[in-house]
């Protein structure tokens, strides 16, 4: 085994530990076990987005439509349909992924600033629908009543709705389910085709990559990823709020990817952890939290241009 | 029969005719040098050949195929490569990785979540031959963007024989390299063409380049077919000796 990969297989393991034993080194840090779920939820979405945006070196600056789709598909299912957690899931994952590849198909020949103007406007759209659209979606308030309801796994009912603990454990195993099939598609062939159209979409195209169409797929997968993370935030709030799809959402998500490192797996997941994080201390102390995370994105991006998780670079095994 | 066949070729930017009215038949095996002074015409009339926009006016058949309205990805599918005079890699990659897209992408395994051990050992066997091919198995887990010039043309140039091709396109190969990195890639492409047989088709400024590779040479000037033969025959052409000496032909 090479020093690169024994330090990815050590960095891998220290991460996994880490999440699972965060509801016991939280509290006594000073935080709690709900701001752990969040983190997980928010880094989940943020790694959705840079799926497309590290991996494939497309930036869409709309992305929090599909995330906002999925917890209305998750509040609408839970609301109207069936009571089932399970369901809720399948409900915004399907909503928001399937409305994503659609949208998808029309903007897959824009590159660059003009992508990213369009995939804005997608995400308005669904702003204004949520916003407008009181009687299905409850409008500026939000959708509610729902909440999540307790997993019986068959030989066992566990309580999601009032125990945090067992929620952290039930939206980690959704996490890890969902990064280990985001991990798998990067490692596979055509998470390489990615990687060529990141690097030079030219010299891809010269490979005989059609690129427009992979990077459809690479667009709709993270759509899925997306929407799968807004059903799990429905959950955590028991709430969808048209806000959750307003583009200053998306630019959070954009801000949580750079900040944390593009250019790495889990760099996203460590920028939305100290995004949330500092939110969450800095919102009790000030109105004005936002400048300062906005202060703190400033300086990462200045002076470690790949962020933070960026600042071990790949160096040739020469 | 010809492997390519380009018949009265033109393209037009707005008022501007970049390449008029120029035919070539490039035969299997062969290699043929493109020359001519600056702004004759050379790269507008390789973009033709390998899709990258089409002619105005005339057709390009490849194999059999009239390939005048195929798109760069389909006309890679049926067997052309090319490198580019700004060479065109993937660079915060290593070598092995940048070989191992092409390998894959000609393996059929573009779209697959997974693959099998015989597949992926079938890629690296030929990840292995390619590099061995070109001489960068020793620099195989080297970042690409990190290599000197030449050896950056060569791992271009490895990229575009993963594909197996038919027909390989090589703009400028040896473009704003030293003595010492021209003679190599000139090795490389000798080696290419009499031991491994490609046909190929390549732009060049560098005559000692040419004269020494070439089976044949076609020369552009203003767009231009203005004569097509072999070395001695073009040596020795008065019209071509004019056209650089940059007098009226």
């Amino acid at each position: 085994m090479s020093g690169e990969q024994a330090r990815k297989l050590i960095v891998i393991v220290a991460i996994w530990l880490l999440l699972l034993l965060a509801p016991y080194w939280m509290p006594p840090l000073g935080g709690y076990t709900a701001l752990g779920t969040r983190v997980l939820v928010l880094g989940l979405a943020a790694m959705s987005v840079n799926f497309l945006l590290g991996f494939t070196g497309v930036l869409s600056f709309g992305h929090a439509a599909w995330f906002g789709l999925g917890a209305y598909g998750c509040g609408l299912m839970l609301k109207f349909v069936a009571l089932s957690t399970p369901l809720g899931l399948i409900a915004g994952t399907v909503l928001g992924g399937v409305l994503g590849g659609l949208l998808g198909t029309l903007i897959v020949r824009r590159r660059g600033v003009y992508f990213a103007m369009v995939t804005i406007a997608f995400g308005q759209v669904f702003y204004y629908i949520a916003f407008q659209w009181s009687s299905l979606t409850g409008g500026d308030d939000g959708l509610r009543p729902f909440s999540r309801q307790p997993l019986h796994l068959g030989f066992a009912t566990v309580d999601i709705l009032s125990d945090a603990t067992a929620f952290y454990y039930f939206v980690l195993f959704c996490f890890a389910l969902a990064v280990a099939v985001m991990g798998f598609i990067l490692r596979s062939p055509f998470g390489r085709t990615m990687l060529a159209i990141r690097e030079n979409e030219r010299r891809a195209r010269f490979l005989g990559i059609p690129v427009e169409r992979h990077i459809w797929i690479a667009f709709t997968l993270s759509c899925f990823f997306m929407a799968y993370a807004g059903s799990l935030y429905a959950l955590v709030n028991n709430f969808a709020d048209p806000r959750g799809l307003h583009y200053s959402q998306s630019g959070d998500f954009v801000i949580m990817a750079v900040m944390g490192g593009m250019r790495s797996f889990w760099g996203p997941l460590l920028g939305a952890a100290v995004f949330v994080v500092l939110q969450d201390y800095l919102s009790s102390v000030t109105i004005n939290w936002m400048s300062f995370v906005g202060l703190l994105f400033v300086l990462v991006v200045l002076f470690f241009p790949r962020g933070l998780l960026g600042v071990i670079r790949r160096k040739s095994e020469a | 029969m010809s492997l390519l066949e380009v018949k009265s070729a033109t393209k037009s930017f707005g008022s501007l005719v970049a390449v008029r009215d120029v035919s070539l038949a490039v035969r299997q095996g062969e290699l043929r040098a493109i020359i001519g002074p600056n702004g004759a015409g050379k790269t507008t009339f390789f973009n033709l050949i390998s899709g990258f926009f089409p002619p105005t006016s005339g057709t390009v058949a490849f194999d059999g195929n009239d390939v005048t309205a195929l798109s760069v990805t389909k006309r890679v599918h049926l067997g052309m490569a090319r490198t580019f005079q700004i060479t065109e890699i993937f660079p915060e990659l290593t070598v092995h990785e940048n070989v191992r897209i092409g390998a894959e992408v000609a393996a059929g395994y573009r779209l697959r979540p997974w693959i099998s051990r015989a597949g992926a050992e079938k890629v690296e066997r030929t990840i292995e031959e390619t590099l061995a091919l070109v001489g960068l198995s020793a620099k195989a887990n080297r970042l690409v963007g990190e290599l000197a010039h030449g050896d950056q043309r060569a791992a271009e140039i490895a990229m575009a024989l993963t594909l197996r091709p038919k027909l390989l396109l090589l703009d400028e190969p040896t473009a704003g390299m030293g003595d010492q990195e021209t003679y190599e890639i000139t090795q490389l492409i000798r080696r290419l063409h009499r031991d491994s047989n490609f046909t190929i088709v390549l732009i060049e400024h560098d005559m000692r380049v040419v004269f020494h590779l070439a089976d044949r040479i076609t020369v552009l000037d203003q767009g231009k077919l203005l004569a097509e033969g072999t070395p001695q025959e073009i040596g020795a052409n008065e019209a071509v000796q004019a056209a650089y000496l940059g007098k009226a032909a």
